[in-house]
């Protein structure tokens, strides 16, 4: 005790200064405790938790921890305060527990500094007052700061608030000739071997502490002043209790001077006066490495927790032992690592340390010595090393006997004001998303699902189908409640921890699916905070997935999400770029990815091209809003017109002469341009599979996109002797085959009826045999009525007047039109789509196409053989 | 003797010549490292303090500030030969100091060759023992040959014997280079674990050996692109210490060796240099990087990565050929459409592959772009 000058002023309390997780000081700490033996233990940290320290003693609180505290009412606004194996502090308390010292943290309690951080909202940070997360992990001011817990609002306040602070650390570094502050400390402080005097180190560092606070002052950490007053009060107090030799304090160093300053009970009283509070909960939480590290949201800032941790235990030879642990990773991983490596890498270590100036080989230089020696000069492995090693895999463990975890209160309060009891029982929830309470509870259950707390499981809806209806079946296992505790280190409320839990799901999913899928629960749980990340890896992958068929079956989900997004009003805007974006990949690989399939390959080609269609129908109606805002829109003339593909074949646009051509320029800034730009490609394409040509041909056909003349050239060019057989059955298969309706088209259009009925009037005799069975599968997968149906038509004949009357049931068909009677409907119509005036010549050009002219004898003389075997479905017996 | 045919290049810091030697490198198209940078080596060891390896001419530290560049006590300026991570340099020097062979790995243009051949004279004050690797590279350029006159005349001895390279560098305690190791066929490359571990190249016809002296050692180059030419055995990769040298880290920095080189280039070919060329500079050096890294500068994009290696030094040729193309075919100033055939030429090295990565790299990049529209029209006229 009598050689305990290090920071002791005669007749003061022992003060060690610290650098928060800092192993060295962790080291010097232990020595210095064990060598001043005090009778009272004070620490920078929450006074709330005094009674949480006892804990300490107990084997099941493992650390890596976290005193947690947060508003009783509010779970969601929190602070941490990370402890690693290697924190001084926790040192400390471990020592002082086990020996029965008392210990009582003495740093501004937690109820005021969450209801500090409260003002204005709760979130907004103030000039100086809120502390941010830190980034220089020095014995500084940043040091023991509660950690805010709202994350991303973190790095920018640190970026603010950067300019005002001082870095202690960096000034002295800076001082000694080091331009990276951390290699400072590492150098004359976590590298040093235990000295004959557990005190110097404490007093070198308090008297250059001391000496940057007469320059700097507070440094811009003017709240510092308020913390340090109060620990002075309790500093006092023990003083008091157990006298000066008695009384042992473990603090950040930069709060060394302050503590020893004289200032009056009556001043440090004044300061703290009024402080606004709060009521809060503390507790433990487990925590991580990978937390600790800065990387991390919630980062205690310290880049390599577990290179600390190896050397707050390696008892010597830090390096070669570091090297060892190394090599034996990368063995593990399969990766030749001889002890020769090792050896090699220790000498390189050494030797770098030594030409860079260093006392010893710090993680750099044994990074760098891994990297040339063991990993040949390759990154990739090093950053397996640096996950698993220099960050590491350590998870803490907190006891049961422990306060419960804030998301469980959380979840208990939603529970309470939802009215959604846990019960062990199963039942069926029926939800109704137009109520609030009950869109409310999906949110909730979708929230508890993405954390793997399977409380509700969706259940398919009985009776309506509506989307506004979702049905759970409910059920709560004990073992929730380990999940929930558990998920508690995503977050202290369920929604904050869904989100990231969310994010960090969508950063570890394995395919582009997986992160699309998502999207899709990030909306259905509302968590609109979780989507820029989620969306920004789904770009990602999109942007290196080079299997455009992945891309192709994203698409669709993630435009429905976009569509049901904008249904439940969340601001999708991010969600419509991915979805544009991917599109846009879409187009771009789509033909080399139909070029040369086989058959089975080409057929699942053909349901994506069916997919993308559909979704950029929708992503276009999303994209370029209706046809009136079009044309003021700032897509301008670019715009197709009213949504041509989704309406109705047989009500299409006739094909104007040039319309074609010309709306293809005029649509090209469009994405539906784009695509059809694409259709057009494809189906005109050579190497092309021909049931996605004949696909293409039709979807494009169907937009209105194709003159007529250019649908029967493209197929003829199918359907034409020169190509296989197989390859023109499966042209046919693609056009006609379509969707639900293919045989409904062929009855209901007949253009299309047309089309085929003259190529096959043309085939020769062989060839009508050759093709039969191929599009014998064509039609035989049509629905009996709609075969006869077809048959019924072509033997029929286009013909115009006798047609009517022949077939009873069809009269709206019929070859020609009626004009009068589709005069007739046009006003009822016009009345419907809410047109006025013009509509009546809209409609006539719509409905009144002469189509069929010219062609009636054809598709008559073909009449009786199209028709006879359609009508049978017995092409082979015809044939 | 092959030995004097073989060192046409003089050594300024080892012979007494060294007047013939300023001759020699006067006359020379291209001089010798140790030559053209005589003054500063010269600086650099009569200042050097710091303790050096047995047979170093500089200590460790001295040769790093030779690569890296810095100002001496005295104010002798050294310039920076290798514009890079200080670490890259730190390790390679390091590892030449600890005995153990340096690879040097990396693209096609990261000045790999270059960083070898200074290491070299910085340290030995020879960068002219060198092998250069081809796929015919025998055993003897590695160990030895014969004179066979002498071998006929006299039986075999030690004046028969021509030694390689690697031989003189084992015999004199100097460091020797080996360029393109992978191009050597294995069984080749192979004869160097011998030399590298044992540290000794027996000479079996004489019953002799030679040993390395203290000071020897190799530095190997290696082209990490070119995967499979003739893939080191894990053996003798052992017996390395592997730095990759990185493509430039800054885009500035990268503009700025992209526009040093175009002019030095340019003056070269008498072409006019071209008062806003700095523009497209930056342009190629961004579509470059961002195809290389497969994101863009802002780091908002993924983008994919053609197959071409898209390294620095093609990024200079794509600009010079813009040049060309501007001062000969159009109004003298650098224009998107100069270099956009480069460009394209570049990146699509693969008909198949790489034009889907350019065209998604087109639509999804440039043409969002601000200020990019010529360039993206240009793009797209010699694409389609």
């Amino acid at each position: 005790m009598t050689a305990a000058t290090g920071t002791k002023r005669p007749g003061g309390p022992l003060l060690l200064g610290v650098r928060h997780h800092g192993p060295g000081s962790a080291r010097a700490v232990r020595a210095a405790l064990g060598a001043a033996a005090p009778r009272v233990l004070l620490i920078e940290g929450p006074p709330e938790a005094d009674g949480l320290v006892q804990l300490a003693a107990e084997e099941e609180l493992r650390p890596p921890v976290a005193l947690l505290a947060h508003v009783v009412d509010e779970p969601g606004r929190s602070a941490f305060w990370p402890l690693a194996e290697f924190s001084p502090e926790w040192v400390a308390m471990r020592w002082a527990v086990r020996r029965g010292v008392p210990v009582r943290f003495m740093d501004l309690p937690a109820a005021h500094t969450l209801a500090h951080r409260e003002e204005p909202e709760g979130e907004a940070p103030e000039p100086g007052g809120r502390e941010p997360g830190r980034t220089g992990e020095g014995p500084g001011p940043e040091g023991a700061e509660p950690e805010p817990a709202e994350r991303g609002r973190t790095e920018r306040e640190r970026t603010a608030k950067e300019a005002v602070r001082v870095d202690p650390l960096a000034v002295l570094a800076d001082t000694a000739g080091y331009d990276d502050p951390e290699r400072w400390w590492e150098d004359v402080v976590e590298h040093r071997g235990a000295g004959a005097d557990p005190f110097a180190p404490f007093e070198a560092l308090a008297e250059a502490m001391e000496a940057l606070r007469e320059t700097h002052g507070h440094g811009g950490h003017d709240r510092d002043l308020l913390r340090e007053a109060h620990m002075r009060l309790h500093v006092r107090a023990a003083v008091r209790e157990f006298g000066p030799d008695g009384v042992a304090v473990v603090c950040g160093a930069w709060h060394v001077p302050a503590l020893r300053q004289r200032a009056t009970v009556a001043a440090d009283r004044a300061l703290l006066k009024g402080l606004p509070k709060v009521k809060v909960d503390l507790t433990w939480v487990p925590w991580t490495h990978r937390r600790l590290a800065r990387t991390s949201g919630y980062g205690a800032g310290i880049d390599s927790p577990g290179w600390y941790g190896h050397l707050f235990h390696a008892p010597d030879r830090p390096v070669e032992r570091w090297l060892t642990k190394v090599a034996g990773l990368l063995r593990d991983e399969d990766r030749i690592v001889s002890s020769a490596h090792v050896i090699e890498a220790v000498r390189l270590a050494d030797t770098l340390a030594a030409m860079r100036g260093r006392p010893l080989a710090g993680l750099t230089e044994t990074m760098d010595a891994v990297r040339a020696v063991m990993c040949e000069g390759s990154d990739v492995p090093l950053a397996l090393v640096h996950d698993r090693l220099v960050v590491g895999d350590v998870l803490g463990e907190v006891p049961e006997s422990a306060p419960a975890v804030p998301l469980q209160r959380d979840l208990t309060r939603l529970q309470r004001t939802l009215r959604l009891k846990p019960e062990a029982l199963e039942r069926e929830l029926e939800l109704d998303l137009r109520k609030d309470t009950d869109a409310a509870r999906s949110r909730l259950l979708h929230r508890l699902r993405l954390l793997g707390i399977g409380w509700g499981e969706p259940a398919a809806s009985r009776g309506s189908t509506g989307t506004f209806r979702e049905t759970w079946r409910l059920r709560w296992e004990p073992e929730l409640s380990v999940r929930v505790a558990e998920a508690g280190v995503w977050g202290t409320t369920v929604a904050g921890a869904a989100t990231a839990k969310a994010e960090a799901d969508a950063v570890g999913a394995e395919t582009l699916a997986d992160v699309t899928a998502l999207a899709e629960r990030c909306l259905l749980a509302e968590l609109p905070s979780a989507l820029p990340v989620v969306m920004r890896v789904l770009a990602d992958r999109a942007a290196l997935d080079a299997d455009v068929g992945h891309l192709a079956e994203a698409l669709p989900a993630l435009v429905r999400s976009l569509r049901y997004g904008d249904v439940r009003g969340t601001d999708t805007g991010a969600l419509g770029e991915v979805a544009l974006g991917l599109a846009e990949r879409v187009f771009v690989g789509l033909p080399s990815a139909c070029a040369g399939l086989d058959a089975d390959a080409a057929g699942r080609m053909r349901v994506r091209v069916d997919a993308v269609h559909g979704a950029v129908g929708l992503l276009g109606e999303l994209a370029e809003p209706g046809p009136g805002a079009a044309e003021a829109g700032a897509t301008g003339g670019s715009t197709p017109g009213p949504g041509p593909a989704d309406r109705p074949p047989t009500a299409d646009t006739p094909d104007q002469p040039g319309r074609g051509g010309g709306r293809s320029t005029a649509a090209h800034g469009g994405i539906r341009g784009r695509w059809r730009g694409v259709l057009r490609g494809l189906a005109g394409g050579e190497r092309i599979a021909g049931v996605v040509r004949g696909r293409c041909a039709r979807l494009l056909m169907d937009d209105g996109a194709l003159a007529e003349g250019e649908a029967a050239r493209l197929m003829s060019l199918a359907l034409s002797r020169g190509s296989e057989p197989a390859e023109a059955a499966a042209w046919i298969e693609g056009f006609l085959a379509g969707g639900a309706g293919g045989g409904m088209l062929l009855v209901h259009d007949e253009r299309l009826l047309g089309l085929v009925d003259q190529w096959l009037t043309g085939v020769s005799d062989e060839a009508f045999v050759d093709v039969l069975p191929l599009l014998r599968r064509t039609f035989s997968a049509y629905e009996p009525g709609v075969r006869r149906t077809v048959g019924e038509l072509v033997r029929r004949g286009p013909g115009r007047g006798g047609v009517r009357s022949a077939t009873t049931g069809m009269s709206g068909y019929a070859a020609d039109l009626d004009r009068e009677r589709a005069d007739a409907v046009l006003p009822v119509v016009g009345l419907l789509l809410g047109l006025t005036g013009g509509s009546d010549d809209d409609g006539d050009t719509g409905w009144g196409g002469g189509r069929g002219d010219g062609k009636g004898g054809r598709v008559a003389a073909a009449g009786g053989r199209t028709g006879a075997a359609m009508r049978e479905g017995g092409w082979m017996e015809v044939a | 003797m092959t030995v004097s045919v073989e060192r046409t290049g003089t050594n300024a810091a080892s012979e007494p010549d060294a007047e013939d030697g300023d001759r020699d490198a006067a006359h020379a198209l291209r001089p010798h490292a140790e030559d053209a940078f005589a003054a500063e080596l010269a600086a650099l060891a009569a200042q050097d303090d710091r303790p050096r390896p047995a047979r170093w001419l500089l200590s460790p530290w001295a040769v790093a500030t030779y690569l890296l560049g810095g100002t001496l006590p005295d104010g002798t300026v050294i310039t920076p030969k290798y514009v890079g991570p200080r670490r890259i340099v730190e390790v390679a020097v390091t590892t030449l100091a600890t005995d153990r062979a340096l690879l040097l790995l990396g693209v096609p243009g990261t000045a790999k060759t270059w960083v070898s051949e200074h290491l070299a004279a910085a340290v030995s004050g020879d960068s002219t023992l060198l092998v250069q690797g081809t796929a015919g590279t025998p055993e003897e350029a590695i160990r030895y040959g014969w004179n066979y006159a002498q071998l006929l005349a006299h039986g075999p001895s030690r004046d028969a014997l021509v030694p390689s390279p690697v031989m003189r560098a084992m015999a004199e305690g100097m460091t020797a280079r080996v360029e393109e190791l992978t191009r050597i066929p294995a069984d080749v490359q192979d004869t160097l674990i011998t030399i590298l571990s044992e540290k000794t190249l027996p000479i079996p016809e004489l019953g002799q050996e030679v040993q390395a002296v203290r000071g020897f050692n190799l530095i190997a180059t290696a082209n990490d692109r070119d995967r499979g030419v003739n893939d080191l055995s894990s053996a003798l990769r052992r017996r390395f210490n592997t730095v990759v040298l990185p493509l430039p880290e800054s885009p500035e920095a990268e503009v700025d060796i992209v526009s040093r080189r175009v002019d030095q280039l340019g003056r070269s070919l008498d072409l006019p240099t071209a008062p806003d060329g700095i523009d497209e500079i930056r342009r190629v050096v961004t579509v470059f990087r961002e195809l290389r890294d497969g994101v863009t500068t802002d780091g908002r994009t993924k983008v994919k990565s053609p197959s071409g290696t898209l390294s620095t030094a093609e990024a200079i040729s794509v600009v010079t050929n813009g040049l060309a193309l501007a001062a000969h075919f159009g109004d003298g100033v650098l224009r998107p459409a100069d270099v956009a055939a480069g460009i394209l030429g570049a990146v699509v090295r693969d008909p198949a592959a790489d034009r889907v990565v350019w065209q998604e790299y087109l639509e999804a990049v440039v043409r969002e772009r601000d200020g990019w529209k010529d360039f993206y029209r240009a793009c797209r006229e010699v694409s389609a």
